[in-house]
């Protein structure tokens, strides 16, 4: 596996509103604090898509317009990993209902936004971006295989990669379900080449290797009330721009070792 | 890119169980699909269903029971498949074989079942288990502890062109070194989510599917799932010589009427392989049967390829498998380049008009070192797969 640099981070989540503030958090100069995330009209997207987007697309966009907004590559040249554990639960629970009813009347927009890559579609659209783009799902371990994907993606086809892992917190009766207690989403603007930003070294390790948590109480709720989340120890090397490592959890039985030298 | 060796694939749909029955409906010409409805749905439509998902999963599995890994289970219990895999365990260790499995809609009907149930309180039954059913990432964990790995696993989900996608993401990490091999496959499973939804777009025909015909109007849906282990060349397997993905960035649910976006993925996977286009000898189409993803494909394929490479749709024999798809085409794929032979579009009667690419209205016997294989989901997702004999 070869290094990965970091040119852009993004973040959408309550109390951590975009990535200057969430680094401020992060290094510990001002204390994190919930606060409801303001609704985020996607500045990219054109109004027909605009209005069909749901709240865990604009989860998405949120977080990547954060990071694109200091990258130095632009939202067309990059290629997508898009890793969400439940996509969109709302929809979802919308075309349940809908089919347990006598009609079983679904709604075409919801239909065409139920497919898990319906995020990485609108940004598509809404980028004018034509190369490859994968969404994938794997459960609590998502942002590192997400990052796994989009470092291949660099590493063996060459591509400078977004990559956006999010989730929202499904509606009743789903919720039960899956609990998730917060929506958060987090982006990355990661290419092979060095020259842009902290560098960073994956390794997979076997299920021994124990995750990495966050010392402060609140911050650590966070990490595990949703996937996306898990990402925090790694945010948090990369806002302290110092070196380190940090464990995050991975598929299967493996565990994602991530370095971080500072640029 | 240096070619990886399919060493096995085994497919499961409405046409059987296994390579062999796949084989045989294909040369007998008969089509899996019937116009007999699905438990209680009452569209008017023709659906392909596999036979034989009854019994639900016992013992360890039984926490992983719905229609999705029930049919996974039954394609995995084909061809020999699990002992390859056992054999694979040995060569690399389980944890140095990834598995990467493509799917749109996991065992979403297990979803469905717990709503139609639900108590007056609005609960959801104490007995569904929607990690191990539902959830996306469902699919590839049940597939990772059936074949007893503890590697990197991913469920990748982009619509129908998901189990396309993971011979891109699966070659990608064998050579990053995340895995040394890895089973790759699709498992997608009849739903009242997408015949209800595919209909409320007004994509479900009423009539068996017909791509290509001057008067298609719509997919049929059916259901398969699908499985091959990916591994660095050993001289003994057909390969994966290429892939090639795009996005359309154009429509959520509609392809790009100029077809650049299945261009695109066309010309990135022949430029991975080094072929040029005159040496493929066949393209296994996306082809689902509704006027605009026929007529986009059609404008990308001669685009590229020109009005005279072969090329037909199988999913007359099979109906659209969704994300299981990809899968199930690059197992009918590799059947074309070890039988020497070629499907034609079984359901196609009068071939459109308006339509350039050489659409086969007859199957024939021919050499057959090259096949392309098409994919395409909503989201503009796009992905083709080129394999071979060798280069």
């Amino acid at each position: 596996m070869k290094p990965l640099f970091v040119d852009a981070v993004g973040i959408a989540a309550g109390g951590l509103p975009d990535w200057a503030a969430a680094a401020t958090v992060l290094r510990g100069e001002a204390p994190y604090a919930y606060a409801d995330l303001p609704a985020h009209a996607p500045a990219l997207l054109p109004a027909n898509e605009r209005r069909r987007a749901t709240a865990t697309v604009r989860l998405a966009f949120r977080a990547a317009e954060d990071a694109i907004a200091t990258s130095r590559f632009g939202a067309h040249q990059l290629a997508t990993v898009f890793s969400s554990s439940e996509a969109d639960t709302p929809v979802m629970h919308r075309i349940g209902s809908a089919l347990a009813t006598p009609q079983r009347l679904v709604s075409p927009t919801d239909f065409h936004n139920s497919v898990h890559n319906a995020a990485a579609g609108y940004w598509s659209i809404a980028a004018g971006c034509r190369a490859p783009s994968i969404s994938l799902s794997a459960w609590d371990a998502g942002f590192a295989v997400g990052l796994l994907e989009a470092a291949a993606l660099a590493e063996i086809d060459g591509h400078d990669v977004l990559l956006v892992a999010y989730d929202i917190p499904a509606p009743e009766p789903l919720h039960q379900k899956r609990p998730l207690s917060c929506s958060f989403g987090v982006a990355m603007v990661l290419t092979p080449n060095p020259g842009y930003g902290h560098r960073i070294d994956l390794h997979l390790l076997d299920a021994q290797a124990s995750e990495s948590r966050m010392q402060d109480p609140a911050l650590e709720a966070l990490r595990v009330g949703n996937p996306a989340a898990r990402a925090l120890p790694l945010l948090q090397l990369l806002a302290q721009r110092r070196a380190g490592a940090v464990t995050l959890p991975g598929s299967g039985h493996s565990r994602l070792r991530i370095s971080v030298a500072p640029a | 890119m240096t070619p990886l060796q399919i060493s096995h694939c085994t497919a499961t749909s409405a046409l059987g169980a296994g390579l062999a029955a796949h084989w045989d409906a294909l040369r007998s010409e008969r089509s899996g699909l019937q116009p007999r409805q699905y438990e209680d749905c009452t569209l008017a439509c023709w659906t392909g269903e596999v036979k034989g998902l009854d019994q639900a999963l016992q013992g360890t599995a039984a926490a992983w029971d719905c229609r999705n890994h029930r049919l996974a289970r039954l394609a995995l219990q084909q061809d020999d498949f699990i002992a390859q895999v056992a054999a694979l365990r040995q060569r690399y260790g389980a944890s140095r074989v990834g598995v990467f499995i493509g799917t749109s809609t996991s065992g979403v009907r297990h979803t469905e079942r717990a709503y139609a149930e639900r108590a007056g309180s609005g609960e959801l039954p104490a007995s569904f288990d929607y990690r191990r059913t539902h959830n996306v990432y469902a699919i590839a964990d049940f597939v990772r502890e059936e074949l007893q790995l503890s590697g990197i696993a991913s469920a990748v989900s982009t619509a129908c062109s998901s189990s396309a996608k993971v011979f891109a993401s699966a070659t990608r990490a064998i050579r990053a070194g995340y895995c040394d091999a890895a089973v790759v496959g699709g498992v997608d499973s009849l739903c009242l989510t997408t015949l209800h939804g595919f209909h409320s777009l007004q994509l479900v025909s009423a009539d068996i599917c017909r791509p290509a015909d001057a008067r298609r109007n719509g997919i049929s849906i059916g259901e398969a799932a699908g499985f091959a282990i990916l591994e660095p060349d050993r001289g003994t397997a057909p390969l994966l010589l290429g892939y090639g993905e795009s996005s359309d960035a154009h429509h959520m649910s509609a392809p790009d009427p100029e077809g650049r976006g299945a261009a695109a993925a066309m010309q990135a996977a022949l430029q991975r392989a080094g072929l040029a286009p005159d040496q493929i000898d066949y393209i296994n189409l996306h082809g689902t049967g509704t006027q605009a993803n026929d007529h986009a494909e059609d404008r990308g394929v001669c685009a590229l390829f020109g009005a005279d490479t072969p090329c037909s749709s199988t999913k007359g024999w099979t109906g659209h498998t969704l994300g299981a798809a990809a899968i199930l085409e690059a197992v009918i794929s590799l059947l074309c380049l070890r039988h020497s032979w070629l499907p034609r579009s079984l359901t196609t009667t009068e071939r459109d008009p308006r339509l350039g690419a050489a659409i086969l209205l007859q199957s024939r016997s021919q050499p057959v070192r090259h096949v392309l294989s098409n994919s395409f989901g909503f989201g503009g997702s796009n992905c083709s797969l080129l394999f071979g004999l060798g280069r």
